[in-house]
């Protein structure tokens, strides 16, 4: 069983981090988790993005966050990227594959997705 | 929504938005019955707005003109010949005790039972989003149950967030291990 110790020790890891990340966020991923995002598969793509930025060794530049509508409901799931001076991103229609891809491409390698993006999607 | 934990994160959302200090969700098995009880110390709601609450044609939404969170998990409840209610004490009515309480009861050997679905992330999500408020969950059977308290985790953690990835994951892993028991 998962014990607290475990816990400690996690929390023992990260300490020694906490000072260092403060304020280094650069980018910030916001996944619309309103009724309309989560009917429509919001939860399995913010968990995504949790793992795939995690996991390519992103955390400390980004912050993965929840937000209620953003009002393109029949665009759900929408997720938006922010970076400080640059125009905010608007994907949608997201999955878990299409996050890992835009992790991979835009996030770590700086370019943005277009294929997937609001403007290239509009019906 | 296809799984009823959908649900069940779409409308503790609301309690995070009415500014909860602790959120509690709970899941209650007996027989073919389950009742679903999500419960907050946040703002509350006056008698005139709990009235129409689960009208699709109400909401505090700005961005449009209906909101489905409560209708969608009546939905879900009336379906299966159960049935869901909302209290609510406003913070207006008593500025120290306050809150909502939304109950609903699902018969789950009904052929239009939604089926729980993936639980575990659910709590995972409203964690890691929420990661300030605390969040008591609980799923018991007849015989056994799942608990996860982040008051008790907080306490280990200090200032370390419960959203952390690394966290979140023990966290994961921990419910996972507990559904596994009692599945046996």
């Amino acid at each position: 069983m998962k014990s607290l110790a475990e816990l400690q020790a996690i929390k023992d890891k990260m300490k020694s981090k906490v000072v260092l990340r403060e304020g280094s966020e650069e980018i910030r991923v916001v996944v619309g988790m309103a009724t309309c995002g989560i009917a429509a598969g919001a939860r399995p793509v913010l968990n995504a993005f949790v793992e795939a930025v995690n996991e390519s060794g992103l955390a400390e530049k980004v912050t993965v966050s929840q937000t209620g509508c953003i009002g393109i409901c029949q665009y759900e799931p929408v997720v938006e990227i922010m970076e400080a001076g640059k125009e905010k991103v608007t994907y949608v229609k997201m999955t878990p594959e299409k996050a890992k891809e835009v992790v991979e491409q835009h996030l770590k390698n700086g370019n943005v997705v277009s294929k997937y993006t609001i403007s290239n999607n509009k019906d | 929504m296809k799984e009823l934990s959908l649900n069940v994160l779409d409308v503790a959302e609301n309690s995070y938005k009415a500014g909860a200090k602790q959120v509690c969700v709970s899941l209650q098995e007996t027989g073919n019955r389950l009742t679903l009880t999500i419960q907050d110390d946040g703002c509350g709601m006056t008698p005139d707005i709990l009235k129409v609450v689960t009208d699709p044609f109400y909401t505090t939404r700005t961005t449009r003109k209906v909101g489905l969170g409560l209708p969608l998990l009546r939905m879900a409840a009336e379906q299966t010949g159960g049935g869901m209610t909302v209290k609510s004490v406003s913070e207006k009515e008593n500025p120290a005790s306050h809150g909502t309480t939304v109950t609903a009861v699902f018969y789950t050997d009904h052929l239009d039972f939604t089926p729980l679905g993936d639980i575990v992330s659910t709590v995972t999500t409203l964690i890691q989003g929420h990661p300030t408020v605390d969040l008591l969950f609980t799923h018991e059977t007849e015989t056994q149950s799942v608990r996860l308290d982040t008051a008790e985790l907080r306490e280990v953690l200090g200032d370390v967030s419960l959203a952390e990835y690394e966290v979140i994951h023990w966290i994961e892993d921990c419910l996972k291990e507990q559904y596994e028991a009692i599945n046996k």
